[in-house]
């Protein structure tokens, strides 16, 4: 990829604080129009690797480049929104005093200011003091600011946090939106939830390296973490049930089997020939979850 | 950059008058101000001055604590209070240098300080002239006094913004400034006084002490003041020290020191990773 369809490049990036190295050859490219789902637990370096990525603070080493510039300069923070995880405005401004001098300083005219608080549901608080909102409001707040303007990189650092299912609905519609208009998308988050599962890709970060960068089918497959497949014995069978497919006993009835996805159609089969010995099957593919700890546990072991 | 430096100048100027402390700072000014003017009235018959010149040497007296005082309370938030927050990272994400962001907070703060002491000394001065009379010449050393109180405080105002960016909380800054205020305006003159006792008329008196006065932005102003006008001087009795220093010393330092010290809160605000 060139520059040209790279809005955001990271390469081999490292950063250090004293002795304690938070960044470990970092690399990760994203393209215009791209959601890339950043992953991690707290710690991992997320923080860290945003703030690298907006300028305020130095790498150690490798190199970023923000729509084809240097982070933290003029035409890099033009080109970028952010959205803080922890958004907490001066609570004497009214949320339109706030978007207009966030406006002024995108070099916007304060007129956009109204269709966004329209856009984001603050239109009818716009006038009363950020002091009185909710943390939910302060959110929506936060992503009305990161909207303005025509940005080529959006960093949104932990966008759901405090937004209840409704709002959380609206975020997705705004991410999309912003994707479609060709803007790159970083979402950093705790843990696989159902918003990072909708992005294109998903990075994550264990210990300061990336340990995973892929598609969530790619890294699914990659991953071949077993089905759990959950059979209901009938009363006094569960120990032939067991003895005749193997797995481990939950409690008095049930016998709980893993299996990859290739092993599962025989399995079935398997389960099938036992007849009436089996009175319920259910099964548990792996969760986001499970696949998000996968990843994460690799670096540990 | 001038559209920016606005923007910020702007929203904190609101912030300034919601939290109300432009209207307590005006208040404050205005009652001590007052106060002084016509508890100071009694000297005016046996010296020969009108009441307005005596109101102005008091009133000197009065901002050379109040201004400074005044200046770093308005300032010791800026930075660290943004830091906590969190609005700083996310200010600084944006096309605007912190030179810029310094600046239009700068620009806000001044209008406060100017506004609380242009009203509340241009008050008193106005009561002195209703009560007592004023000339030209004292209607001149006022002038003198409210733009050097401005000048004054600007220096305190960027003095606070560099102890907001040293000190990572809100708490740690109040701190500083009030030991910045404490060394600058009291102990500072403490010491040379100390200094004077001790050298008993000698070398230091004579050729060291009037430039460490100069030196200092709060005693510069009270110099400037006092040798502007032969009137003040002789109220406040504080003509000899300035005698010995050529008429330029104490205006050159006091304008300066805003100028330095706007450096240096630059400087500060560089090293802070939000």
């Amino acid at each position: 990829m060139t520059d040209r369809d790279t809005a955001l490049a990271i390469a081999g990036l490292d950063k250090s604080y004293g002795r304690a190295r938070v960044l470990d050859g970092i690399a990760l490219d994203v393209a215009p129009g791209e959601r890339v789902a950043l992953l991690g637990h707290n710690g991992a370096g997320k923080s860290t690797l945003i703030k690298l990525v907006l300028g305020l603070v130095r790498p150690s080493g490798g190199s970023i480049r923000v729509a084809g510039h240097a982070p933290g300069s003029a035409p890099a923070r033009a080109a970028t929104a952010y959205l803080p995880e922890q958004v907490a405005f001066h609570r004497s401004l009214t949320g339109r005093e706030q978007l207009t001098m966030f406006a002024r300083l995108a070099g916007e005219h304060p007129r956009t200011v109204a269709p966004l608080l329209e856009r984001v549901g603050l239109i009818d608080a716009a006038d009363r003091r950020i002091g009185t909102y909710s943390k939910g409001m302060r959110q929506r707040l936060g992503l009305a600011q990161a909207l303005l303007g025509r940005r080529r990189v959006a960093l949104l650092d932990e966008p759901t946090s405090g937004l209840d299912p409704i709002s959380r609905h609206d975020l997705y519609a705004v991410i999309d939106e912003m994707a479609a208009n060709g803007t790159a998308l970083l979402i950093a988050s705790h843990a696989l939830t159902e918003l990072e599962a909708r992005t294109d890709r998903i990075a994550i970060m264990a210990g300061g390296r990336l340990v995973a960068d892929d598609s969530l089918g790619n890294l699914a497959r990659a991953a071949a973490l077993p089905t759990r497949i959950r059979l209901t014995a009938r009363e006094g069978s569960a120990e032939a049930v067991q003895a005749e497919l193997g797995g481990t006993r939950a409690n008095g009835r049930a016998v709980e089997l893993h299996c990859t996805t290739e092993q599962k159609m025989a399995q079935l089969a398997r389960v099938a020939g036992l007849g009436d010995a089996v009175r319920d099957v259910e099964m548990i593919p792996p969760s986001l979850e499970d696949l998000y700890r996968h990843y994460c546990g690799e670096k540990t072991q | 950059m001038i559209a920016r430096t606005m923007a910020i100048a702007a929203a904190e100027f609101r912030i300034q008058t919601r939290n109300r402390w432009l209207a307590s700072a005006t208040v404050l000014m205005l009652l001590f101000a007052l106060a002084l003017t016509f508890a100071g009235s009694a000297p005016t018959g046996s010296l020969g001055v009108d009441l307005l010149t005596v109101a102005v040497a008091s009133m000197t007296t009065l901002a050379v604590y109040l201004a400074p005082f005044l200046a770093l309370m308005i300032a010791f938030d800026a930075v660290a209070g943004e830091a906590e927050r969190g609005t700083l990272g996310l200010t600084l994400t944006y096309p605007l240098s912190r030179g810029e962001m310094l600046l239009g907070k700068f620009a806000a703060h001044l209008a406060v300080l100017a506004t609380a002491i242009g009203l509340g000394l241009g008050a008193a001065g106005l009561a002195a002239w209703a009560a007592g009379g004023a000339g030209a010449a004292s209607a001149l050393a006022l002038a003198r006094l409210i733009a050097t109180a401005l000048l004054l405080g600007a220096t305190f105002l960027a003095l606070g913004y560099a102890a907001s960016a040293l000190s990572g909380s809100g708490a740690g800054a109040a701190g500083l400034a009030v030991g910045l205020w404490l060394v600058l305006v009291v102990l500072y003159d403490l010491g040379l006084l100390g200094a004077l006792v001790f050298d008993d008329g000698g070398a230091f008196t004579s050729h060291v002490f009037p430039w460490l006065l100069a030196a200092n932005p709060a005693d510069a102003f009270r110099l400037w003041n006092v040798a502007g006008s032969q009137d003040v001087a002789l109220v406040s009795g504080m003509a000899g020290a300035g005698a010995a220093l050529p008429g330029w010393a104490a205006p050159l330092s006091l304008f300066l020191w805003p100028v330095l010290a706007l450096g240096l809160a630059r400087a500060a605000f560089a090293r802070v990773e939000p």
